[in-house]
């Protein structure tokens, strides 16, 4: 069955009004929604990406420049993702449609490219 | 595992461990720390799994993250000491105790966090104490209780009281600044309690009624909050019974004994098609007798002192009720005496209303009417709609339908709950149909 990611965006600021109610509430949908995929094996994996900037490396003529980064000002950064999988693009975005993430951020749905020979 | 979670308490047990520690000046940087520890474990857990001990977990984060916080106020005062005016007074020794909690810098201090041995409840009973300070404006010590010792959030303050977010959000922060200003301690001595346990009583009642009264709003929110003032109220019953004069106790057992009698009917008191049924229409059988039992325990322990406060009577009428099988066995001529001492104590429009409802109990409607008629002058009682469906109720007993229709369309226009203007169109209907009723 394909593979697809979700990418989980947020801009860092989506949690402001949250109460402590919220917070457990998204938690526990959260658990709900993994529970669900990992029962009907649809669930492959997912990472925390770690807050704050990474590197960013870009071979520039003849040396690769290494910058910190991305910056989070002001836009939605990659905060983590999840791999599941899906007969089609229109079951996928049906998964992530029940993603709680979608509270706080948005989600980019793409397709891992398997060619076959 | 994850169906145990109480974010609610935890948030509540980090600000209130936070705030023993690091003093309360620093209490909107120990709320913080408490908030980003749930921000951490709703984008972790989610990816790593709740984990075994969710508590322990979210307050070791907290922790790190107060350390985080005051380090970072620490450099922008030695950057730029005119910062330090804005800051709460952050000294090197604030410093010190926020490495302490971290505990990699001091053995020793790392060692007494481990076997932290004052118990949660107590620093849940010095919050409270904290955040009904007699300094606090009344409405600002509700706010900040719900906020800091039941860990509601501010959109959740403001539904519950039909305020606005940011007047919520404005009265916590100026709270805040008056408990700095006035530099109060953590630590609850006899004397705090005895001068600020009335402030505390009066919160509890408050919250109690304010989620009991079902105004317009989210029913859910509501019975929190009930349940919340009982949690409460049992909380300073046990945890704060070592601080307690005689009479102290009495009157914290009272409340308890009112709080509980009454929340025994929350579950009879709305019907089908959500109608809000009144006392006399309720199965008694729904009534939660576990709750009546507790209740009348604590109505006996209150008898302990020698003073009567308002909790002791509204007790005492609420029991009055309780322990009546049926509606026919109420023993109305106690209760409307109830009601004259209690309008002694507290002469409000709405006890005097209760009391002549009682009157027309005991000497029949007519009685009832004119003591009604003799109240409704008072421009607060106007505008509350249990007057007006009150002298309806009466007048319907007189048979007098043509009054008893004007009183449920006066009472209509006032506000109400849902449930509540259900029952008034009921009974509207019911004053408007020209055949007398059989019986």
């Amino acid at each position: 069955m394909p593979k697809y990611t979700l990418m989980l965006r947020e801009d860092g600021t989506a949690f402001a009004g949250l109460s402590p109610a919220d917070f457990q509430a998204i938690i526990q949908r959260y658990g709900a929604w993994r529970d669900e995929l990992q029962r009907a094996g649809r669930f492959a994996g997912g990472h925390k990406l770690r807050d704050g900037a990474g590197r960013v490396m870009r071979r520039n003529s003849s040396k690769v420049v290494v910058t910190d980064g991305p910056f989070t000002e002001g836009k939605e950064v990659i905060g983590g993702l999840f791999v599941i999988e899906a007969a089609s693009y229109d079951e996928a975005v049906k998964i992530a449609n029940d993603c709680p993430h979608l509270d706080y951020g948005s989600i980019e749905v793409r397709e891992v490219e398997v060619t076959r020979p | 595992m994850i169906d145990d979670l109480n974010f609610q308490h935890d948030f509540a047990h980090i600000v209130a461990t936070l705030t023993r520690i690091l003093g309360p000046r620093h209490l909107s940087l120990a709320e913080e720390a408490a908030q980003d520890a749930l921000v951490k474990a709703l984008q972790l857990w989610p990816h790593q799994g709740t984990p075994a001990n969710a508590s322990a977990w979210l307050i070791q984060v907290a922790k790190n993250r107060a350390l985080d916080l005051l380090r970072r106020q620490q450099r922008l005062i030695e950057l730029e000491p005119s910062t330090g005016d804005r800051l709460p007074a952050m000294q090197p020794e604030a410093v010190a105790t926020a490495a302490m909690i971290a505990g990699p810098g001091d053995p020793s201090a790392a060692a007494r966090l481990r076997n932290e041995t004052t118990p949660p409840d107590d620093d849940q009973l010095a919050m409270m104490f904290l955040a009904c300070h007699p300094i606090l404006p009344r409405e600002a010590r509700v706010a900040l209780t719900l906020k800091i010792v039941c860990g509601f959030g501010v959109g959740e303050i403001a539904h519950a009281f039909l305020a606005r977010d940011d007047a919520i959000a404005q009265r916590l922060v100026r709270a805040k600044r008056q408990l700095r200003d006035a530099d109060v301690g953590f630590e609850l001595t006899s004397a705090d309690y005895a001068e600020r346990l009335d402030s505390v009583l009066d919160v509890l009642y408050l919250l109690f009624n304010e989620g009991y009264a079902a105004h317009a709003g989210d029913r859910l929110v509501r019975s929190d909050l009930c349940r919340e003032a009982i949690r409460l109220g049992d909380l300073l019953a046990e945890a704060g019974a070592r601080f307690c004069t005689v009479n102290g106790a009495a009157a914290v057992h009272a409340l308890l004994a009112l709080m509980h009698l009454q929340a025994a009917r929350l579950p009879a008191r709305v019907g089908d098609d959500d109608v809000l049924l009144r006392l006399a229409d309720q199965d008694r059988s729904l009534w939660d007798a576990s709750s009546i039992a507790r209740g009348l325990q604590h109505l006996d322990a209150a008898a302990s002192g020698d003073t009567l406060t308002v909790y002791h009577v509204e007790a005492g009428i609420a029991a009055c009720h309780a322990v009546a099988a049926r509606y026919e066995d109420t023993d109305w001529p106690r209760i409307a005496e109830l009601y004259d001492s209690l309008l002694a104590m507290k002469p409000t429009p709405v006890v005097a209303l209760n009391r002549a409802i009682a009157i027309s109990r005991v000497h029949g409607p007519r009685a009832g009417l004119a003591a009604v008629d003799a109240i409704a002058g008072d421009p607060v009682l106007a505008r509350y709609y249990l007057l007006h469906a009150t002298l309806g109720e009466l007048a319907l007993e007189t048979d007098d339908r043509e009054r008893a229709a004007d009183g449920f369309r006066a009472a209509l226009a006032c506000e109400c709950s849902e449930p509540e203007r259900r029952f008034l169109e009921k009974r509207l209907r019911d004053a408007c149909r020209t055949e007398s009723r059989p019986g």
